[in-house]
C-alpha cells in the first residue's frame, strides 16, 4: 500500500483558443474508491477526462497517477496510447466507441493486445505457432470469457459488437476497459441511456469491480441514483472550475451545488435534490 | 436517397411509356450537347503543322441515338426489378445451396488453379494469362492488408511493386546476384520504403492520406524515369536474369534443367515453373495473411479500421500498428514486383503508373473489403474481363473506367459481403459487412 | 533581378490556371467531403472544347477575335458545366450515402473514363494552336539584355481569374444558391428538412466547379497554345494540393494555394531543374499535408472524442 489517493489532479487548466473548458481545478481520487464528477452539461467533465486520459495535452497543471508500488506516472507528460499502455488508465466513451464490426469476444481479445504483442513475440513467435503463444491465447480468450460472463454476456460473445442492444453495448465497454487490466478505470457516463434496471445492474458491476478487483473508478454521469449510491466521493463541477466536493451526503446538501444546478437546468437540480431519498 | 426522389418513384409507375419516353429523350439531349463538340468535331494536327478539323455528324448521330435506346432500355430494367432497397426473399433451398458453393469455392479454385499448367500445357497464352491473374491476386492480396484490414486508403501501392521491380533488376544486371537472394531484399526494401513514407503521413485523414500516397507513387515514377543513370530511364532495365530452380537454369544448354534431367529441353517449362513460383508466392501472401489476422497485430489492424480512437484508449501504438500493416502490404508488393521483372525480362517506368495503383485497388474493393476469397475472384474476373476488351485496343481503359463505375454502383461493398470473425467461442458466423467500418476519415 | 521578375509574372499567371481549378476540388470537398478524382479531365474537357469551339468558329468566317473569344469561353464553360453535372448524375449521387470507399474508386473510374473518352474522340496526339493572342509590353529591359515581358495574353489570364473569382465569391456569399452550399456544407440532413434541394445544390456545386475549370482550361489552351488528352491527371494533381494548401473548403484559400503552387513550380524550373519540377509539387503536398494539415486558410479541427 502506499498512500490512499491514487489520482491526484492539481491545478489543471484546458484553454481552447480563448475559451476556458477547465479552470485551475484540484481535486483527489482515492484509491480502491469511486469517485464521481458531476456537474451541470458543459461544466468541463468531458474535458478533465480527456486531458486525465491523454486525449487532450492540459494547457497547465499537473495529473500525478500512483500505483500500489508507489511509483507516480505524471499523466500530462503521457500522451494518448502510452496512458493506456504504461500508467494503465482505461476508459469509456460517452457516445460508446465499440469496434462494431468484429464480435464481442473479439473486442475484448483487442483490449489485450499489448499483452499479447509480448506473448506472440512481436506477431513472429505466433507465425510460427509457438507453444508459449497457444497458451497465452488460450489464456487471454479465458479472461476475455471472464468478464463476458460478469457483464451477463457470454451467450452473445460471437455476436458482432454492433448488433447488440444499447444495454448491452455499455456493459461490453466496460468489459473491454477492465480487460486492459487497468489501476484507474474512467467511465464517461456509463448509465446515460440505460433504464431503472440495467442502472442498478450497472451499480452492482461497479461495485462489483472495486471490491474484488481493487480497481479505482472514476466516473462522470448524470443519474444521480447511480452517483448517490456508489461514490465514496462527489466532485462537482460548473463552468470548468470546482464547486464543492465531500461525501455524496454533504454534496447534496451544499446549496452552492443545488444552485449550480437551478441555474443550468432545473429538471437536474431537482434530480439532484430528490435522488437518494 | 432524399424524399423527393421517394415521391417520385409511385408517380414514375403510374405515367410509364411517357414517363420513360421524356427521361429517354432528356438523357438524349444531354448527350447530343456533351458530344456535339467532342465526337461531332475531330481534330488533328494537319501536314503543315497547324490544326485541322472534319465532322462526324454520323457518329455523333448514332451516340445519342445509343444513349435514347440505352435509357429506355435501363428504365425497363428498373422498372421490373423494382426500388433498389426491396428485401428480396431467397428461398432456403436456393440459400443453402449458395452457402454449400460459397464453401466449396475455394478449395475447388485451388486445385483448378494447381492443374492450370497440366490442362493448359499447349497453350502459351493461357498459362501466360493465368501468371498474370496470379500475379495481380498476389498484389491483391497485398494491398489487402493496407486497405482492407487496416483501413488506410493506399493509391501508390504500385510504388512497392516498382521497387521491387527494380531492387531486383538493378541488384542482379549490377552485382549478379540471383533470384532467390534479391527476392527477400526486394521484399525489405520495398518494406523499408513502405515505413520510410508511412511515418510521416499515417496520421493523416483517409481522403488525404489516399492523395498523399499517390503523389509519392508518382514521384517514385518521376524520379526512376530522370534518373537516367542508375534507371535507364524511360528505356528501362533489359537483359533482367531469368530465374533459376534454386541454381540450375531453366535453359536449353548443357547444365540446363532439361538436359540434367534428361528430357527434350522446352521453352514451355520456364512459363510453368513462373507460374508454380507465382503461385507458392501468392498463397505464402496468403497463409501469412490469414495467420496475422488471428494474430494481436492483424486484430489491432482492423481495430484500426473500426475506430481509431477507442484503439488508443486501449493503448495501442497506433502509429506503429499503422506502419506494420503499410509496410507488410510494401513487402508483398515488392516481392510481387521482383517477380515480375524475373518474368519480363525487361522493365521500365510504363509499367508504374497509377492505372496499376487503381487497377490493384479496385481489385481488393471489388473482392470485398479484408475477404481473400473475394480479392483472389476479383482479380479473375478483372484481369480475365481486361483480356477479353484487348482486341478493343484504346477503348479498354473506357470500357474498364465504366466497368469501376458500374461496379461500385451495383456492389458498394464488394463480391464477398461479410467478414469471419478472427476467434470464437461457439459459433463461428459471418459478420455482415453493413456493420463494418471503412476507416477513418 | 531581372529573371526573378519574370519568372515572378510567370508564377503568378501559371498559378491562376491552378487556382481556378483548385476551386473545384474545394467546393466540392467542402459540400460531399470527397476528393473528385475527376476534377483534372474536366479541366482537360474544358480545354478540347474551348479549342474545337475556337477553330469552328474561325471557320465559320468570324474574324473578330475578342467576340471569337468571349463565344468560345461562354460554349466551353456551358458544355464542360454539363459534364460536371452528368459525372456527379451518374459515378456520385448512387454512392452518396454509401461505404465511404466507393465513391472515391467510381471518382477514379470516371477519370479513366473522361481521359480514354478524349483520347478515343480527339486522337492520342497533341493539339497545337497557333497564338491566338499575340503582343504585349515590354516593362523592364536589362544591360545584358535580359527583357521582362508582360504579354496580353497574361493579361487576360489574370484578369480573367480575378473577375470570374469575384463573380463566383458572391455567388457562394450573397445568393440563395451559396447560402444553400453553405448549410448542405455543415449538415445536409438538416438543410434537407429546412427545404433546401440537397441533389440540386450538390448538382449545382459541381456544375460551378466544372464551369471553373472548363475556364482553366480555355486559358491553359489560349497561354500553353496546346491541349491534349492527359493534361488533367497531373494538373489535377497540382490543383488539389493547392486546394489543401490553401484549406480545403476555402474560396480564397483555394486560389492562394494556386498561386503558391504556380510559383514554386516556376521558380523551381527556373533556378533548380526542370525535370524534376512536378516531384517538387507532388513533394510539396506531402510536406504540407504532413506539417499544415489545415491549409493556410483553413479551420483548425479540434478531435472529438
Amino acid at each position: 500500500m502506499s498512500g490512499e489517493t491514487i489520482l491526484s489532479v492539481k491545478g489543471l487548466s484546458m484553454r481552447f483558443g480563448g475559451i476556458v473548458a477547465v479552470n485551475d481545478l484540484s481535486f483527489d481520487a482515492g484509491r480502491r474508491k469511486i469517485t464521481a464528477l458531476i456537474g451541470p452539461n458543459g461544466a468541463g467533465k468531458t474535458t478533465v477526462f480527456n486531458c486525465i486520459t491523454g486525449f487532450y495535452r492540459p494547457s497547465g497543471g499537473s495529473i500525478a497517477l500512483t500505483h500500489d508500488d508507489g511509483k507516480t506516472i505524471q499523466l500530462e507528460r503521457l500522451n494518448d496510447f502510452r496512458i493506456s499502455k504504461q500508467a494503465r488508465v482505461a476508459r469509456t466513451f460517452q457516445n460508446i466507441r465499440l469496434f462494431p464490426g468484429m464480435t464481442a469476444l473479439e473486442n475484448l481479445m483487442v483490449a489485450q493486445h499489448n499483452a499479447l504483442m509480448r506473448a506472440s513475440g512481436l506477431t513472429f513467435l505466433g507465425l510460427i505457432g509457438a507453444p508459449s503463444w497457444r497458451s497465452a491465447e488460450a489464456r487471454a480468450i479465458e479472461l476475455a470469457r471472464t468478464w463476458l460472463t460478469r457483464v451477463g454476456l457470454l451467450d452473445r460473445a460471437d455476436d458482432a459488437a454492433g448488433n447488440l442492444p444499447y444495454g448491452d453495448q455499455r456493459r461490453l465497454e466496460i468489459a473491454r476497459a477492465m480487460c486492459t487490466e487497468p489501476a484507474l478505470l474512467c467511465l464517461d457516463e456509463p448509465a446515460a441511456g440505460l433504464n431503472a434496471r440495467e442502472s442498478a445492474a450497472l451499480s452492482e458491476l461497479l461495485l462489483s469491480i472495486r471490491t474484488e478487483q481493487g480497481t479505482s473508478i472514476l466516473l462522470i454521469e448524470h443519474d444521480m441514483s447511480v452517483v448517490m449510491e456508489i461514490s465514496d466521493h462527489v466532485v462537482v463541477m460548473d463552468y470548468g472550475v470546482k464547486i464543492a466536493e465531500g461525501t455524496p451526503q454533504s454534496v447534496r446538501d451544499d446549496p452552492k451545488v443545488i444552485a449550480a444546478y437551478l441555474g443550468a437546468d432545473e429538471e437536474e437540480a431537482i434530480a439532484v435534490m430528490e435522488s437518494g431519498t | 436517397m432524399t424524399t423527393s426522389a421517394l415521391e417520385k418513384k409511385p408517380a414514375s409507375r403510374a405515367s410509364g411509356a411517357a414517363f420513360i419516353l421524356k427521361k429517354a429523350t432528356i438523357s438524349a439531349l444531354v448527350a447530343l450537347v456533351l458530344f456535339s463538340l467532342m465526337i461531332g468535331v475531330r481534330t488533328e494536327a494537319g501536314p503543315q503543322g497547324g490544326l485541322i478539323y472534319w465532322t462526324r455528324f454520323g457518329d455523333l448521330a448514332a451516340i445519342v441515338a445509343a444513349v435514347f435506346g440505352g435509357s429506355i432500355v435501363i428504365e425497363l430494367l428498373r422498372q421490373w426489378w423494382g426500388p433498389a432497397d426491396k428485401v428480396r426473399v431467397v428461398p432456403p433451398a436456393v440459400q443453402n445451396a449458395l452457402s454449400l458453393a460459397g464453401r466449396l469455392i475455394a478449395p475447388a479454385l485451388l486445385i483448378f488453379t494447381f492443374l492450370v499448367p497440366v490442362i493448359f500445357y499447349d497453350q502459351r497464352y493461357i498459362l501466360d494469362l493465368a501468371i498474370l491473374v496470379l500475379t495481380y491476386v498476389m498484389l491483391g492480396w497485398g494491398l489487402n492488408v493496407v486497405v482492407g484490414l487496416a483501413g488506410l486508403l493506399d493509391l501508390g501501392y504500385v510504388a512497392f511493386y516498382a521497387v521491387g521491380a527494380y531492387s531486383y533488376a538493378l541488384l542482379a544486371t549490377n552485382f549478379g546476384l540471383s533470384f532467390w537472394v534479391c527476392l527477400p531484399l526486394a521484399g525489405i526494401l520495398a518494406a523499408f520504403w513502405g515505413v520510410l513514407l508511412g511515418f510521416p503521413v499515417l496520421r493523416l485523414r483517409g481522403d488525404y492520406l489516399a492523395i498523399v500516397t499517390l503523389a509519392f507513387g508518382e514521384i517514385i515514377r518521376l524520379v526512376i524515369i530522370n534518373w537516367q543513370s542508375l534507371t535507364g530511364g524511360p528505356n528501362g532495365i533489359s537483359g533482367i536474369p531469368r530465374p533459376t530452380l534454386f541454381g540450375i537454369p531453366l535453359s536449353p544448354g548443357e547444365d540446363g534443367l532439361a538436359a540434367r534431367l534428361g528430357i527434350e529441353f522446352s521453352p514451355t517449362h520456364r512459363i510453368v515453373f513462373l507460374f508454380y513460383l507465382i503461385l507458392a508466392m501468392a498463397l505464402l501472401t496468403n497463409w501469412v495473411t490469414i495467420r496475422l489476422r488471428r494474430l494481436p497485430i492483424g486484430r489491432a489492424w482492423e481495430a484500426l479500421r473500426e475506430d481509431e480512437v477507442a484503439c488508443r484508449a486501449l493503448g495501442i501504438n497506433t502509429t506503429t500498428t499503422k506502419l506494420t500493416a503499410f509496410a507488410t502490404g510494401a513487402m508483398f508488393g515488392g516481392f510481387a514486383g521482383a517477380f515480375f521483372a524475373t518474368r519480363q525480362g525487361f522493365i521500365s517506368p510504363e509499367s508504374f503508373t497509377f492505372q496499376e495503383s487503381a487497377l490493384v485497388l479496385a481489385i481488393v474493393v471489388l473482392g470485398g473489403m479484408g475477404s481473400q476469397l473475394g480479392v483472389a475472384l476479383a482479380a479473375l474476373a478483372m484481369i480475365g474481363g481486361f483480356e477479353l476488351f484487348r482486341g478493343l485496343d484504346q477503348y479498354r481503359m473506357l470500357v474498364f473506367g465504366m466497368a469501376m463505375v458500374l461496379l461500385m454502383i451495383w456492389r458498394p461493398r464488394g463480391l464477398i459481403g461479410h467478414r469471419a470473425p478472427t476467434v470464437y467461442l461457439e459459433r463461428n458466423q459471418a459478420i455482415s459487412s453493413d456493420l463494418v467500418k471503412e476507416g477513418h476519415g | 533581378m531581372d529573371y526573378f521578375a519574370q519568372q515572378l509574372i510567370n508564377g503568378l499567371v501559371l498559378g491562376s490556371i491552378y487556382g481556378l481549378i483548385a476551386i473545384g476540388y474545394t467546393m466540392v470537398y467542402g459540400i460531399v467531403g470527397m476528393i473528385n478524382f475527376a476534377h483534372g479531365d474536366i479541366f482537360m474537357i474544358g480545354g478540347f472544347i474551348a479549342l474545337i469551339s475556337f477553330l469552328v468558329l474561325v471557320s465559320l468566317g468570324l474574324t473578330a477575335i475578342p467576340l471569337v473569344l468571349f463565344i468560345v469561353l461562354l460554349v466551353s464553360m456551358a458544355i464542360t458545366a454539363l459534364y460536371g453535372w452528368t459525372v456527379e448524375r451518374i459515378a456520385y449521387r448512387p454512392l452518396r450515402h454509401s461505404f465511404r470507399l466507393a465513391p472515391m474508386l467510381s471518382a477514379i473510374g470516371m477519370s479513366f473514363v473522361l481521359t480514354n473518352f478524349s483520347q478515343v474522340a480527339q486522337g492520342a496526339r497533341v493539339k497545337p494552336v497557333p497564338p491566338i493572342i499575340t503582343g504585349g509590353y515590354t516593362l523592364h529591359e536589362g544591360e545584358s539584355g535580359f527583357v521582362v515581358q508582360l504579354s496580353n495574353i497574361q493579361i487576360i489570364v489574370v484578369l480573367a481569374t480575378v473577375v470570374l473569382l469575384a463573380l463566383f465569391t458572391w455567388l457562394v456569399s450573397r445568393t440563395r444558391l451559396g447560402r444553400d452550399m453553405r448549410a448542405c456544407e455543415q449538415d445536409q440532413t438538416m438543410a434537407a428538412l429546412l427545404g433546401v434541394d440537397v441533389d440540386r445544390t450538390i448538382s449545382m456545386t459541381f456544375v460551378i466547379g466544372a464551369a471553373l475549370a472548363a475556364v482553366a482550361g480555355m486559358m491553359y489552351l489560349l497561354y500553353y497554345g496546346l491541349v491534349d488528352f492527359f493534361m488533367g491527371f497531373v494538373a489535377g494533381i497540382k490543383a488539389f494540393t493547392a486546394a489543401v494548401l490553401g484549406g480545403i473548403g476555402s474560396l480564397p484559400g483555394a486560389m492562394l494555394g494556386g498561386l503558391a503552387i504556380g510559383l514554386i513550380e516556376t521558380f523551381w524550373s527556373a533556378y533548380f531543374s526542370v525535370e524534376y519540377k512536378d516531384v517538387a509539387a507532388f513533394s510539396i503536398l506531402i510536406v504540407v499535408l504532413i506539417f499544415l494539415p489545415t491549409g493556410l486558410l483553413g479551420r483548425p479541427e479540434v478531435e472529438k472524442v
